[in-house]
């Protein structure tokens, strides 16, 4: 189990998490650390509930603590998405397992063009996990959901006895309204659409490898976690029906996106690497590691999918916008090699891209 | 000086593409040694900026490929033993022995982790005096004096519950093989600027002497790889073979004194086996006998080990330069990085994986225009593999 001492996310812009400023609400005093009672259905559960969560994730729906949260929503069509999140370790630069349970579903709904009103937070806790650390968990999703502007509105939390989990898994489920007009998906790339990413790529995998046991560099390396439905609105105002597909890309990165919507398209896809934003910490450190940083994750980009001439002003949008201002154009979509992503090295050279088999493993020299 | 950015310049690649234009009047053989440089040269496309005689040949200088299989089955029998901490470097993971790989005697319970130095499990083994910390230290000359520095500080120490499994290779007399195996096609070798950067080049001149053939010192990024076969090209013409050095800015004649000591203590060369080519005399390093017993092989005593190699694979005569990867009747078909029957299709830096990851089953005509080249079937497959 990670050490209490220095840890904590509340202020995401330290590194080393920092707990010295969170005072435990006095019924959870008691019980330091999580015991399998919590999970238990009976008073410990409920005073969790009651002293850390409600406080934490205050909203209407949410207050009446029935078997399932009501909601209010306008008619039209909704979006649904879930994510479970295990990331090691739970805190790491940039941000926590928190923020990623509420951006990682927040964004999965924004990218299929809807706009994310609700979500479940479903805890499962091993034995043993320090309240405070679960505390400055559930204090940064309170906070990712402010910024992104959505509701934690039902949630469950389940103990496991130590040794059978990781210390804290958090499994989201999200509701989003989807705009009308907007039709976006990933069978939608069409010829000739310009190929924009959001911002830099690579940082978020990097950020973890940097902090994980065994394989700690140092590094300024800051994960790009965040919540993509506000820029992605403003796309949408701005070009509406000339977006044709979007999607973050996360797990497998840049180059697993690509290919997946070369694939559900059934179109030919050419980015110029030369072109692709990169930190030069993050292309150092995967130049050090033996790694691509087109297969690096991403928590807080989105790829997008747009008509030729509408490209211009939706870079201008991204990059007025504080999570967009690295946007690049960074390829095209094309009739030739149907299904696959084809690189122009900078040297002028082509080379194909293809979907990794598993994770990327640091090579030996 | 950014070296990240730097060795990467498109147009002076450019001017030293059309430098080795000018300078190549025949076609030329060149094998690069290292996989780094293999995977460096195929990633970034340099042998397409290269005129079409000269062709590179990819040597047998991925570590992960050469390593035997009966090597890869002793770790693999050691991994999933009770009480041992098996660690390796992020690639050797996923190579196949016999039955299975370190990923599959993970999943079944065995503590296998990755670590980025051989230090690291020294580390881990102190931390852990009740279990037995194993490192599997393969590579060239490059990766010895970090394996060696492992023994040395567990000896100095007092760490007894730490073990090097060694699959230590050299270089020098991998070339000496290839020279003198029947057949050999090559004219002239890139030698891997990393392992150099250790063991200086002075061990070289005899090599250049002895089979009259250029030997270039090269580095990694693109414009190391492309003034190294420039500079092979060059004395190739001029009929020459000399041992150069286009690595400067990290290579000595003498190399790193302090770790060759350090490697002629700890280690003494020996006869190897390598995966795909067979055995080759004193191509090797072995744990010395002042630092016997922190050799896994005897700590462990691994017996009735029987290794099969797939009939299909062509893996030695790709890394003796004798058919490209393209030319294997199982690549991309039976043999992919998903199921690899061969060590060259695992590692990315073996010869056949750089080739299927970077798309060299298509031919460059078929890149460049004619979309309908694309809708065959191995690619279609290839692309979702």
């Amino acid at each position: 189990m990670t050490e209490i001492a220095n840890a904590g996310p509340m202020d995401s812009s330290k590194t080393a998490p920092d707990f010295s400023n969170w005072s435990c609400p006095l019924p959870l005093v008691g019980y330091p650390s999580i015991v399998m009672g919590h999970g238990g259905g009976g008073k410990l559960g409920n005073e969790l509930v009651e002293h850390l969560f409600l406080p934490a994730f205050r909203n209407a729906a949410l207050e009446n603590l029935g078997d399932a949260a009501v909601l209010e929503l306008a008619s039209g069509r909704l979006a649904m998405s879930t994510d479970s999140f295990v990331v090691q370790p739970l805190f790491f630069p940039g941000g926590s397992i928190g923020e990623l349970a509420v951006n990682g579903t927040v964004n999965d709904l924004a990218v299929s063009g809807a706009e994310p009103k609700y979500l479940s937070a479903s805890f499962i806790l091993e034995e043993g996990f320090p309240l405070v650390q679960l505390a400055a968990i559930v204090a940064s999703m309170a906070a990712a959901a402010a910024t992104a502007g959505v509701q934690i509105v039902t949630g469950d939390t389940k103990v496991v006895e130590r040794g059978h989990g990781d210390g804290c898994y958090i499994n989201t489920a999200g509701i989003g309204v989807l705009r009308a007009g907007v039709h976006v998906g990933p069978h939608r790339a069409k010829a000739g659409d310009a190929i924009l990413v959001s911002g830099t790529i690579g940082d978020h995998g990097m950020a973890i490898m940097s902090v994980r046991e065994g394989l700690e560099f140092e590094s300024q390396i800051r994960s790009d976690c965040a919540a993509l439905n506000g820029l992605i609105a403003e796309v949408l105002e701005s070009a509406g029906l000339a977006v044709h597909a979007m999607r973050d890309p996360t797990r497998g990165g840049l180059a697993s996106t690509l290919n997946e919507i070369a694939n559900s398209s059934g179109v030919g896809i050419e980015i110029d690497e030369a072109s692709l934003p990169v930190r030069t910490e993050v292309q150092s450190a995967c130049d050090l590691l033996g790694l691509d940083p087109v297969y690096v994750a991403n928590e807080g980009k989105v790829v997008f999918f747009v008509a030729p001439e509408a490209a211009p002003q939706v870079l201008s949008v991204l990059r007025a916008h504080p999570l967009g201002r690295d946007a690049a154009r960074i390829g095209h979509v094309t009739t030739q090699h149907p299904r696959m992503l084809v690189a122009r090295t900078g040297l002028g050279a082509n080379r194909v891209i293809p979907t990794q088999i598993g994770e990327q493993l640091p090579r030996i020299c | 000086m950014k070296y990240l950015t730097e060795f990467r310049n498109g147009e002076i690649a450019q001017r030293i593409a059309r430098e080795i234009h000018q300078v190549a009047t025949r076609p030329w053989k060149i094998m690069e040694v290292c996989g780094g440089q293999t995977h460096s040269i195929i990633r970034n496309g340099i042998d397409q900026m290269l005129p079409a005689g000269i062709e590179m040949i990819h040597g047998p200088g991925c570590p992960v490929c050469v390593t035997p299989l009966e090597l890869i089955d002793k770790a693999l029998a050691i991994a999933a033993q009770p009480g041992v901490v098996f660690c390796s470097f992020g690639d050797m993971l996923r190579v196949p022995g016999t039955e299975g790989d370190l990923f599959q005697v993970k999943g079944a319970g065995g503590d296998v982790r990755v670590v980025y130095s051989p230090l690291d499990a020294v580390e881990l083994a102190a931390k852990n005096p009740e279990k037995q910390v194993v490192f599997f230290g393969v590579g060239f000359e490059t990766t010895g004096p970090a394996n060696a520095m492992s023994v040395h500080l567990a000896k100095r120490r007092g760490i007894k519950n730490f073990s090097l499994l060694v699959s230590h290779v050299l270089v020098p007399p991998a070339i000496e093989a290839i020279m003198n195996s029947p057949g050999n096609l090559v004219q002239a070798f890139l030698l891997a600027g990393h392992v150099c950067s250790v063991m200086g080049y002075w061990e070289y001149p005899p090599l250049a002497a002895k089979y009259k053939i250029p030997l270039v010192v090269t580095g990694f990024e693109p414009l190391d790889l492309l003034d190294g076969i420039r500079r092979a090209v060059i004395q190739l013409e001029a009929g020459q073979y000399e041992v150069e050095n286009a690595y400067e800015r990290i290579v000595t004649f003498d190399g790193n004194q302090a770790a060759q000591k350090l490697l002629a203590e700890v280690f003494d060369v020996t006869d190897r086996a390598w995966r795909g080519i067979g055995v080759i005399p004193r191509s090797g390093w072995r744990l010395s006998e002042a630092y016997r017993e922190y050799d896994a092989e005897e700590r462990f005593h691994i017996t009735g080990i029987h290794t099969e190699e797939s009939p299909l694979c062509r893996s030695g005569d790709v890394l003796r330069g004798i058919i490209k990867p393209a030319e294997c009747a199982a690549f991309g078909k039976e043999c992919t990085p998903r199921h690899p029957l061969g060590a060259t299709m695992v590692s990315s830096e073996g010869a056949c994986a750089a080739y299927y990851n970077y798309g060299r089953f298509i031919s460059a005509e078929e890149l460049a225009g004619a979309g309908a080249a694309f809708s065959g079937v191995s690619l279609a497959g290839a692309a979702n593999d």
